[in-house]
């Protein structure tokens, strides 16, 4: 069991989750992930580390609703526990001096975004950050960006806050700039990811994402998180979840990502259905209350 | 002397009576019903059957079974105990070497090890030492475990890394020696291969559980969520969490693929991941359990490979409704690694066997499903490394063969986890631990390895032998601290 011991809203169906989870708070390094598992019945799903704080034993992570799982996460509050969070997983973050860096979040996956980010700015980086959002309201993490990085470019996508277009506009707005850059570290959602890819490949810019496939035990067990990086089966959960965007085969990993996708709608509809005459229904709800959003 | 018939034997009957007895067979739920359920396919024998096939035993002087068994179960010693009608004195001696024999009495490849050796097997059937070992556990576990009283505190902690057989070995023999023994588990459930590998049909999970209960009975200390290598380092567990001496027994880890066109088309599994999906995340009682997997009914399913994680994958695949259910094995039946009750049992549910076949390739339905595997007929040629005869392909032999879901089990390689994060600890080219056979040492002080990740994918017994092997020498190297 694993405390909760604040949990708060940063966007209508995005929240983050402080966790006693000592152990884990001791090891994780930024782009690394937790596996966790809410209750008796239920998936395991990986979530990346936004933050922790090893003196008090507490990690933070940021948690979108998208089906049924992340529902019911997102209608966890403080003093809730969750069953089982397993972790640190993966490779962390290759964190070194490199000179210029673009740090590009898309989503909620601004939250790793941002834990890199200020890694590479304590490693003597400058940091670029662009940030992207449907809309004002998804903007999340905002001050805590600011806090890491040398500049600062936000976009939504309908323009209600700041710059309307989305994050490859900004970054190819950088390179048309001529601003010298040593290295791209894009997280979002696929979509984004593999544009982030298709434009620096052009310009031979060194560029990193981290790849959110289906994973079922992340320890390198079962093989479910392959992707195909290089022409080559590459295990996410011990391989990655970082890898070189130019040699990812982004199309493969959107199919496979799809795998469930009928599963996911019947059991979402079904816990909809469920949540009818539930006492809980109206905290429930809060936490549906959510944008149709990026999936990550 | 003869080798056999030991004087003071409790059972009447000559040596030419008890050959005359035949092998009791173990009572199962028949073919057609079992194939639609996950319940347990053998029955287990009555007291009566037990009786009976313990009368079979020739008790010889020198047994050969003891013997061939990697944990050294007395066998002849236990048998007798049966005959004699005291079946839980039975349970008691099988565990002087053996922590986990309802277990073994379900999974072990018997045919390898006592059964293959047993002397009748030169005239006619072997013994059922299986199934007499699965009745005694399974008695034992009815009449309510006796667990043995505490021994005195040595003072000294092991610190043992998998819940799998090997791990569950060396913590239950070295508490009987007194130390305390923690065993860290990276899933959120105890029993490792146990639990996420062998499907309830084969090996109930309330089994496993019961065992474990027994394990926590003696003072042993579980607990999961620990990801060693990641959550904590061997290192740290020593010299932070003050462990004198750690065994690593992490099982065999990265599922291999063949590396053939295709094999990234969704419907396409591991048979771990296939296998986990079912036995530990009980993906087949979706929706009630959360996590999924795709729904088999009327679906044309092949796993490839031929052990019994192939035909633990594809007999469970028929169980969830799949019309056609295949084993596409590379070699003849006379090669496949499985063990013989297990190719029998998926013979008589309606698996079909495409013997000396291999996939080519997984052809698309134009969607990123697949649609059916391409396959090339072999020929067996001369021997390769493991000294059954390779595989050649005949030429222009492909045929396609449609599908749904293909279940790829042909082996694991070593999950690189503790490995890389463990300075000092020598690991083989293909990247498995080092460690004596002997002592199951490796070449850090204190550490310990064995199971799947010192030997490659092999059997529950074989990890329990290395277990058993391990105690003894952390035991040794407690006592006297000498390396």
């Amino acid at each position: 069991m694993f405390n909760i011991i604040h949990a708060e809203f940063l966007a209508p169906g995005v929240k983050r989750f402080v966790l006693e989870a000592p152990r884990i708070a001791r090891k994780q390094k930024p782009g690394q992930f937790v596996i966790l598992r809410i209750y008796e019945e239920g998936e395991r799903i990986p979530v990346t580390i936004e933050n922790a704080d090893p003196t008090r034993g507490t990690i933070s992570i940021v948690v979108q609703s998208v089906g049924k799982t992340t529902h019911l996460l997102n209608s966890l509050n403080t003093g809730d526990t969750i069953l089982d969070v397993v972790g640190p997983l993966g490779k962390p973050s290759e964190i070194e001096k490199f000179g210029t860096v673009v740090v590009v979040g898309g989503g909620v996956g601004t939250a790793m975004a941002y834990a890199t980010a200020s890694a590479l700015k304590r490693a003597g980086n400058r940091v670029i950050s662009i940030v992207g959002a449907r809309t004002k309201e998804l903007v999340i993490l905002e001050r805590e960006i600011r806090a890491v990085s040398d500049a600062v470019m936000l976009t939504t996508d309908d323009g209600s806050y700041a710059d309307k277009g989305f994050v490859t506009d900004k970054l190819r707005q950088l390179i048309e700039n001529g601003t010298r850059i040593d290295l791209v570290l894009a997280v979002g959602p696929i979509v984004m990811m593999k544009a982030v890819a298709e434009m620096t490949r052009k310009e031979n810019i060194r560029t990193v994402v981290s790849l959110n496939p289906i994973m079922v035990d992340g320890t390198g067990m079962c093989g479910g998180c392959r992707v195909l990086v290089d022409g080559k089966n590459q295990f996410a959960c011990v391989d990655g979840p970082e890898f070189d965007a130019h040699q990812v085969n982004f199309e493969v990993l959107v199919q496979r990502n799809s795998m469930y996708r009928d599963a996911e709608q019947r059991s979402m509809a079904e816990f909809q259905r469920a949540l009818d005459g539930n006492k809980g229904r109206r905290q429930v709800e809060a936490a549906c209350a959510v944008l149709p959003g990026d999936e990550r | 002397m003869s080798s056999t018939a030991s004087k003071k034997s409790l059972n009447p009957l000559s040596l030419k009576e008890r050959i005359k007895i035949p092998r009791q067979t173990m009572p199962e739920q028949a073919p057609g019903q079992r194939a639609h359920n996950f319940e347990e396919v053998n029955l287990g024998y009555s007291p009566e059957l037990a009786q009976l096939e313990a009368r079979r035993c020739l008790m010889c002087a020198k047994p050969t079974c003891t013997d061939n068994c990697p944990v050294g179960v007395k066998v002849p010693e236990f048998v007798e105990l049966i005959v004699a009608g005291d079946f839980l004195g039975a349970a008691a001696k099988i565990r002087e070497d053996n922590v986990l024999p309802a277990i073994t009495g379900r999974v072990c490849p018997q045919e390898d090890h006592c059964e293959g050796k047993c002397l009748l097997s030169k005239k006619v059937h072997p013994l059922g030492i299986g199934f007499l070992e699965r009745f005694v556990a399974d008695y034992e576990q009815r009449m309510g475990t006796h667990v043995p009283t505490n021994v005195p505190p040595s003072g000294k902690r092991v610190a043992v890394v998998g819940s799998g057989p090997s791990g569950l070995t060396v913590a239950g023999d070295l508490v009987h020696k007194g130390h305390k023994v923690r065993v860290f588990e990276a899933l959120h459930e105890l029993g490792g291969v146990l639990v996420y590998g062998i499907p309830e049909f084969r090996l109930p999970k309330q089994i496993i559980r019961e065992q474990l209960d027994y394990m926590r009975e003696m003072g042993v200390e579980f607990e999961t969520d620990v990801v060693v290598g990641r959550t904590i380092t061997i290192d740290e567990l020593m010299n932070q969490e003050g462990y004198d001496a750690v065994f690593i027994g992490t099982g065999a880890g990265l599922p291999q693929f063949m590396n053939i066109p295709g094999e990234h088309l969704n419907g396409v599994y591991s048979a771990n991941e296939f296998l986990t999906r079912i036995n530990l995340m009980k993906a087949y009682k979706f929706p009630v359990y959360d996590e999924p997997m795709l729904d088999l009914h009327g679906k044309d399913v092949a796993t490839i490979g031929g052990g019994n994680t192939a035909l633990d994958a594809i007999r469970s695949a028929l169980r969830l409704g799949a019309r056609k259910a295949y084993v596409i094995y590379r070699r003849s039946e006379a090669e496949m690694p499985a063990r013989i009750e297990e190719v029998h049992h998926a013979e008589q549910e309606g698996i079909e066997f495409h013997m000396l076949t291999a996939p080519v390739e997984f052809l698309s339905d134009g969607k990123g499903w697949l649609n059916a595997a391409r396959c090339i007929k072999m020929e067996l040629g001369e021997s390769d490394a493991s000294g059954r005869r390779r595989p050649v392909p005949i030429p222009g032999s492909e045929f396609d063969l449609p599908l749904s879901v293909a279940v790829i089990a042909i082996g694991t390689s070593a999950n690189p986890i503790v490995q890389s994060t463990t300075p000092g600890l020598d690991t083989s080219k293909r990247g498995y631990i080092q460690a004596s056979e002997e002592t199951q040492r490796t070449s850090r002080k204190g550490v310990f390895a064995g199971g799947d990740i010192v030997t490659g994918s092999a059997t529950v017994i074989l990890a329990m032998g290395a277990g058993r092997r391990a105690a003894k020498s952390i035991h040794e190297y407690l006592t006297t601290g000498q390396w």
